[in-house]
């Protein structure tokens, strides 16, 4: 008994099987019966398509697969169909060549370790040609754009005020609100201040800072430069002889080094503020909280936190630029450099700080 | 009005906001014609096409595609219409993280109910279509200007569309490609009865595929010329037509 599905009638013989197909072979009634055409194919296939009066790209391809896996003939063609079927591939086999090979999990992992490594590597040569660059300045041609230095500076710096103030106060409101009262059970409550004022200036302060100087700016120009070079700008900067170290990365570092510093500040005197509200809410008269931050807080302190900054702004900026000069093609690769950026920035300001408490405590800074 | 139109534009003012670049702007185009837009730099050829094909909303008049229209349907009525039509960008605009297959079978993962091996053949016969077969898991980027504006009309053509727009398909191609994908057009219309309406100043392409052109003028902000390229080129009064298709300088 042949199985009737819409366009498709299956005949089952001694020989093999016949499929019927008929009508209109569209997207939709291709999707009607391909599981069932398809499922019908095992071994030789004859289909008949003599009464198939329209056939379009869908069409072609399910005669296309039921050739290929049936191996059988296809008869009965209307010679205008058989012309679509002919422009649509039916006069060639798919080549599975076409599939990129998927790499084995040893070959993948080699792959992971060169790319890690050749990273690293483009990191050192990246800060080489940087340092030449800066090295090198000086009048004509040598130049540094000092215009571009000043509107990094402003994106970067004064544009992110009111972010970085808004966590820094916040941040340090949280913190006497969290550590005033375990103090006071021991009457120590007046040494919220000595907290808050250490941790901003030393550490959160530099930190804050930075993370977000990252998040804003650093993907910033590593968007922006990727664009570029998705769109050949570098190229043409190239060929006009301009070193794209020089013309766009080295006014964001710089613009980054000076900014990061007084960002810090900014956040660190926010974050005081914003532990010494909690503190004047609680009852202690305003002398007595900067007489404690002034006993609890030396210059070296400020200065520990500031010396971090010009190293994380630096940081931020160069690698920001880097992955952006490290864009391949397509839109979707600005978008990995800018991820790639954020991720490395946050990653190595967590390193350096590390490395910078480790040489502070050796060196008693 | 003929009765075998496929697109109808009737008294269409197009630009942007509120600047019109062509106005009162009428013409048809036939089933299974070629049509092409022909005009100087800045005429308003490409924004026509995206009043055309719904991107940009008419100023005054409007557009019919196979009777609806694109500017004013919304929700099922916007789709039906959009499934009618295939769009070639200048560009490509082919997506960048996705491979030519993957380009192919996301339009037709969308609107048909199709298993994933179909679309996957129906991938390869549209790639087969354009000479691409044997780049299926290829990115944009890894292949050249020339192959991502093929690919680009492979994907154009996945949902089998009854018209066909392109912008600029033979720019920046070298004259083999570009005869290849002249033969190409004129293939598609005469097998699958596809429309064509195609942005071009290529002169050679357009002697090849051209049923019938027009030609915008910046000054005019219309159509100055209507007809079949080689009578426009030999018999046209018109000093900016005539040194159009002569290639004079103005």
């Amino acid at each position: 008994m042949p199985e009737v599905a819409h366009a498709l009638t299956i005949e089952r013989s001694e020989g093999g099987v016949c499929l019927k197909l008929s009508g209109r072979l569209d997207a939709n009634t291709v999707a009607e019966i391909w599981d069932e055409a398809l499922g019908a194919v095992k071994g030789k296939v004859t289909v008949d398509a003599s009464a198939v009066e329209y056939c379009d790209g869908a069409g072609s391809a399910l005669l296309c697969e039921l050739r290929r896996r049936g191996g059988g003939e296809i008869t009965g063609l209307r010679p205008e169909i058989a012309k679509v079927f002919e422009l649509f591939g039916g006069d060639v086999e798919p080549d599975d060549t076409a599939k990129k090979p998927v790499n084995s999990p040893v070959e993948t992992l080699g792959r992971l370790g060169a790319d890690f490594f050749q990273d690293l590597w483009e990191q050192v040569a990246f800060l080489g040609q940087l340092a030449v660059v800066f090295l090198s300045f000086r009048g004509g041609t040598q130049r540094l754009r000092w215009s571009d230095v000043w509107i990094t500076f402003e994106r970067a710096g004064v544009q992110a005020l009111v972010v970085v103030g808004m966590i820094s106060f916040l941040t340090g409101l949280i913190m006497a609100f969290q550590a005033a009262p375990p103090l006071q059970q021991f009457g120590v409550d007046i040494f919220v201040v000595n907290l808050v004022g250490l941790a901003m200036v030393r550490e959160l302060g530099p930190i804050m800072t930075a993370i977000v100087l990252a998040g804003r700016s650093g993907s910033a120009f590593a968007a922006e430069i990727g664009t570029m070079k998705v769109n050949e700008e570098l190229n043409a900067l190239n060929t006009m002889g301009l070193d794209p170290i020089r013309f766009l990365v080295a006014p964001k570092v710089l613009a980054g080094i000076m900014v990061t510093p007084f960002l810090i500040i900014y956040a660190n005197l926010l974050g005081v503020a914003g532990g010494f509200l909690v503190m004047l809410l609680r009852g202690f008269p305003p002398p007595a909280l900067w007489q404690q931050l002034t006993s609890a807080i030396g210059v070296h302190d400020v200065m520990a936190g500031l010396i971090k900054g010009f190293v994380f702004g630096g940081l931020v900026a160069g690698i920001g630029c880097l992955r952006g000069l490290q864009t391949r093609e397509g839109a979707s690769s600005v978008g990995i450099s800018t991820t790639r950026s954020v991720v490395s920035s946050i990653f190595l300001i967590v390193v350096v700080d590390a490395v910078f408490a480790v040489v502070y405590y050796v060196i008693d800074f | 009005m003929s009765a075998d139109a496929i697109i109808k534009v009737k008294d269409l003012s197009a630009g942007y906001g509120e600047t019109a670049l062509l106005e009162h702007v009428s013409f048809e185009v036939k089933r299974g014609e070629v049509f092409v837009i022909l005009g100087g730099s800045g005429c308003g050829k490409s924004t026509l096409l995206k009043h055309l094909i719904g991107l940009l909303p008419p100023l005054a008049g409007e557009v019919l595609i196979d009777g609806g229209n694109l500017a004013s349907a919304s929700g099922e009525e916007r789709q039906k219409i959009l499934r009618r039509i295939g769009v070639g960008y200048q560009s490509g605009a082919l997506f960048g993280s996705m491979t030519l297959a993957e380009n192919i079978t996301l339009p037709i993962e969308e609107f048909t109910t199709l298993p994933p091996e179909a679309r996957e053949a129906i991938a390869w016969t549209k790639l087969k279509l354009v000479g691409l077969e044997n780049f299926t898991a290829h990115l944009p980027a890894e292949i050249s200007g020339g192959m991502q504006k093929r690919a680009a009309i492979a994907r154009a053509m996945a949902l089998d569309p009854q018209v066909l727009f392109l912008d600029e398909p033979s720019a920046g191609l070298d004259p083999v490609t570009s005869a290849e994908l002249d033969a190409l057009i004129l293939q598609l219309r005469d097998a699958l009865g596809v429309t064509f309406v195609i942005v071009s100043h290529e002169l050679a392409s357009i002697y090849a595929v051209a049923d019938r052109v027009i030609m915008l003028d910046k000054k005019a902000k219309g159509i100055i010329a209507e007809g079949k390229p080689q009578d426009l080129r030999d018999n046209s009064k018109d000093p900016f037509v005539h040194k159009f298709f002569h290639r004079e300088a103005a």
